[in-house]
């Protein structure tokens, strides 16, 4: 007499065989669950992080003209830990995004490059371009978020032309979503995901659930070289062209730049001898 | 064949149907550039530009406009060039591979994976298939590091080169994927202790084998990059070889593909040099070392011309290095001289200083613009492989002398510290010295330049010298009206100088440049007439003219970046590429200077020259074996006052 087992849908009889086979089943059922991850990863083209930056003449913004732009560093590493979930089995495809005018399609190339397996180009050009914040994005996220069926949004913390650290917050809230900013460490586990964040007093460990939010901080990971071969292989590798508009996001200007200058020149610093005369000197500033 | 006039393409004409199919395929299997752009060549040009210069023709389609990619492949080659600037400014420690004389394992591991081993190496064998534009691109930045340059270059530009060109099918599907990857590194085996320059000379032997399934190779080479690391060899071996017509039993060259597996191999340890040092560069024996007879490369006796195809397409890509190296130290050295203050000045106040600089800038700019010009003329050719030996020989021997010449001008500028470890520059004048050497002297290659213009040029004159004899009138018109225009300096007109008028037709300089391409068509009528000149007085014997030769050579390889020059700030000014005023300067600049060298060398071979005096002096030094004068101090003895009482002391 072989005692049935119910599993719900499933009726085995048990035996040593069985056994193994609803173990096999049950961790095939997990293993489909593990390389469920679709990654949307958003990339931004700015201005290189080793290029000096020149002020323009009437204040309105930087010279970008024949300056070299790259990948946000941050969004490098966001796109790497992308690939690396990926090359774990967690993740079955990466879409990488991008806002901006006809170049940041090379930005998007070189995602691709990187392990994404498609891109999309969100084109957004002149003035309408300059005065994207990150308001605007993060609604263009979050309707690629669901439109994509994503379950994983990774982002880097922050850009380092606009340095707002605001995208990867407003498309979770916009989503309703969990999110997990500044992660130094990403583990999965069965159905949630393990994130250590870098915080001012620390490292502060949480768990999400999917579908979430993560933003990518310094230490996450070491990202790779866009190596010869792969971005031959990234030619083939298509990207899908859309406007803002096809998203329902209306890009009129929130926010008006009204300057832009140089700091302020370093002043000298003042050597002192011992802590009364710091004291005199901070008084007669009037600072103290 | 008239320069002008009725082969001048009509306005409008885009697409010339009988070149159409040609606008395609590179040998890499790749697509051409500008398949979009005007087809240039008319198949009644078949040869490459250069050789044409010594008969006095210009052949403008070839060179006008300045070859450029099409805006996809410039797009995925600018995305090439990042990951690969990167690795070499964050995971090269070009100090530590000179101090140590070796590269670091990761950092070949590094090259690999960027896919640096097998830049050329077609697609469908696991290479990148790049085309000579782009892999001269690449080129620049990897010459940052002297001993990484020489490694990859001894690997793919000539040691895996032999399996691309001349290999069967079955050899490049079993030896280039692994090659490719840098799985196995490939090394090129020519040179022996009594063969440098005289590569026909070579005594390493290969003897078949009684059954005839193999040959064995005996015998040493020296000086091979990558000997110790390679573990695929391109050797060259004499081999018997039976003449089919007269019967005869030759001793020819032949090429094999041998694998250090194969046995018998054994390196030496790797040399201590002056420069270069992170390259493994050591010597190689065989002893009796089974090659099978399917890895004979070419056929058994064609070995020579292998070699020199081999040779002959890796040299331009030195162009485009070098002014990679002298754009670099342009920029670190100005840091310097903008910073540095003596006399209370900047030193970029000073004039001198500030020639130092044009001068590098106007050799980087010649440099630069012969590579890519040749690279482009190789890419585009129909039907492909055209050759441009001649070409890339030229743009080797500018561009070692003008690196050399360049950063020994930017150490000084630096004074003592550019002469201090703590910098590079010693390092870079050290990696620098190599160039004139390796890759063929500059002095053979002077000599290769002079010797094939002049044999191009002797086989056409004798034909006109036939017509002549017949009395073809139109070509006894064209001979009186070149002699009698140069001797003005109005030779004919080639037709790339607008006067006025520019109105899209490519094949012009543009008229911000007639300064200087005024210039360059004065020197093409002078060297048409010279040539003709040279060898009615020498015949046959003026290949033992070699002081002649040499300022020949100097002449057309000045002319040739002239014309690169010219026609590369042409296409600046014609695109509105930034700072393009800057580059017509250069370009009118870089010119006249060319011009006026190139004037005292015509005056040099036309008249009286010191020539065979100095080849006297030579060769009684050489006789003696030593220094003959006198030393400064050396006086006869003084008979006259022998006897004069010497003053008390």
């Amino acid at each position: 007499m072989w005692p049935i087992f119910d599993y719900g849908r499933f009726v085995s009889i048990i035996s040593s065989s069985d056994v193994y086979g609803v173990v096999w089943m049950r961790s095939l059922a997990q293993l489909h669950k593990m390389a469920n991850l679709r990654v949307l990863v958003g990339v931004k083209r700015v201005i290189d992080y080793a290029v000096k930056i020149r002020v323009k003449p009437d204040n309105s913004g930087v010279v970008t003209d024949g300056v070299k732009h790259s990948m946000n560093p941050f969004c490098e590493i966001a796109m790497e830990e992308a690939v690396r979930l990926k090359e774990k089995k967690l993740a079955k495809e990466i879409i990488a995004v991008s806002c901006g005018p006809a170049q940041a399609q090379e930005t998007i190339r070189t995602a691709l490059a990187m392990g994404a397996d498609r891109g999309i180009h969100v084109e957004v050009t002149g003035k309408e371009y300059e005065n994207m914040t990150p308001l605007h994005v993060s609604k263009i996220m979050a309707k690629l978020a669901q439109d994509q069926e994503a379950n994983l949004v990774i982002l880097g913390k922050q850009s380092i032309d606009g340095d707002n650290n605001q995208t990867g917050q407003m498309t979770a809230a916009l989503l309703d979503w969990p999110q997990a900013t500044f992660a130094s460490e990403v583990t999965k586990e069965n159905d949630h995901l393990k994130v250590v964040r870098e915080i001012d007093g620390g490292l502060e460990t949480v768990k999400v659930t999917l579908p979430a939010v993560i933003t990518a901080d310094l230490r996450l990971n070491e990202p790779r070289y866009a190596t010869l071969p792969n971005i031959m292989k990234a030619k083939k590798k298509k990207i899908a062209k859309h406007k803002a508009a096809d998203f329902g996001v209306d890009l009129t200007p929130t926010l008006e730049v009204v300057g832009v200058e140089d700091p302020p020149v370093r002043q000298a610093g003042q050597k002192v001898e011992s802590t009364e005369e710091l004291v005199a000197k901070l008084k007669d500033s009037g600072v103290v | 064949m008239l320069s002008t006039g009725k082969l001048r393409p009509t306005l409008g004409l885009v697409r010339r149907p009988w070149c159409a199919a040609a606008a395609g395929i590179h040998s890499s299997g790749r697509r051409l550039h500008n398949p979009d752009e005007v087809d240039l060549f008319d198949f009644r040009y078949t040869t490459p530009f250069v050789k044409n210069l010594f008969v006095g023709k210009f052949i403008r389609e070839q060179v006008f406009p300045f070859p450029r990619l099409n805006q996809q492949d410039y797009d995925q080659l600018q995305q090439m060039v990042d990951p690969v600037e990167r690795f070499f400014k964050d995971d090269v420690d070009s100090a530590q591979i000179d101090t140590d004389a070796k590269i670091p394992a990761e950092t070949l591991q590094g090259l690999k994976d960027l896919g640096l081993f097998g830049m050329q190496v077609p697609l469908e064998y696991g290479g990148l298939g790049l085309s000579n534009t782009e892999y001269a691109r690449l080129g620049e930045i990897t010459a940052i590091d002297g001993a990484i340059a020489v490694t990859l270059a001894a690997h793919q530009a000539i040691g895996l080169k032999g399996i691309m060109i001349a290999g069967n099918a079955e050899q490049k599907a079993k030896y280039l994927p692994k090659l490719a990857t840098g799985e196995h590194v490939a090394a090129f085996a020519l040179t022996e202790p009594s063969s440098g320059s005289d590569a026909a000379s070579i005594q390493t032997r290969a003897t078949l084998s009684d059954n005839g399934k193999h040959f064995l190779l005996n015998g040493g080479k020296i000086w091979i990059s990558n000997g110790g690391i390679a573990d695929v060899f391109t050797v060259f071996a004499k081999t018997e070889v039976v003449d089919s017509k007269s019967g005869e039993v030759k001793d020819k060259v032949t090429a094999f593909i041998v694998e250090r597996s194969f046995g018998g191999i054994t390196s030496g340890k790797p040399e201590d040099k002056l420069g270069i040092r992170g390259s493994n560069t050591c010597t190689v024996h065989f002893e009796d070392t089974p090659v099978p007879i399917e890895n004979v490369l070419g056929e058994v006796g064609g070995g020579f011309k292998v070699a020199m195809n081999i040779l002959n397409g890796g040299r331009f890509s030195m162009g485009s290095s070098g002014a990679g190296i002298v754009k670099k130290l342009i920029e670190q050295t100005a840091e310097h001289a903008t910073t540095r203050t003596q006399f209370d000045r900047k030193l970029m106040e000073f004039p001198i200083i500030q020639e130092k600089f044009a001068e590098m800038a106007l050799r980087a700019y010649a440099m630069e613009s012969m590579a890519y010009l040749t690279a482009g003329i190789m890419d585009r050719w129909p039907g492909g492989s055209p050759d441009c030996s001649v070409e890339a020989a030229m743009v080797k021997v500018y561009s070692s002398e003008s690196v050399w010449s360049s950063v020994s001008e930017a150490l000084q500028v630096l004074g003592g510290l550019g002469y201090m470890k703590e910098y590079p520059y010693e390092r870079y004048l050290r990696d620098a010295r190599i160039l004139m050497i390796f890759e063929g002297t500059n002095e053979i290659l002077r000599m290769y330049i002079a010797l094939v213009g002049m044999k191009f040029a002797g086989d056409i004159l004798k034909e006109k010298l036939k017509e002549l004899k017949r009395g073809n009138i139109g070509v006894i018109l064209q001979t009186v009206r070149q002699r009698w225009g140069s001797g003005f300096g109005m030779g004919p007109s080639h037709g790339f100088v607008s006067e006025d008028r520019f109105i899209g037709d490519g094949f012009k300089a543009h008229p911000s440049l007639t300064a200087g391409a005024k210039l360059l068509e004065e020197n093409v009528n002078n060297l048409g007439t010279m040539t003709e000149t040279l060898l009615a007085r020498h015949g046959k014997g003026i290949v033992e003219e070699q002081l002649v030769l040499k300022r020949v050579a100097d002449i057309t390889i000045n002319m040739y970046a002239m014309t690169a020059v010219v026609s590369r700030a042409s296409k600046a000014v014609v695109m509105g590429l930034p700072n393009y005023d800057h580059e017509v300067l250069m370009a009118n600049t870089f010119c006249q200077k060319t011009y006026n060298e190139n004037m005292q060398m015509f005056h040099d071979l036309g008249g009286e020259n010191t020539d065979a005096a100095v080849q006297k002096i030579g060769k009684d030094i050489l006789k003696t074996g030593n220094y003959i004068a006198a030393h400064p101090l050396d006086r006869t003895h003084d008979f006259d006052n022998i006897d004069v009482v010497p003053p008390q002391r």
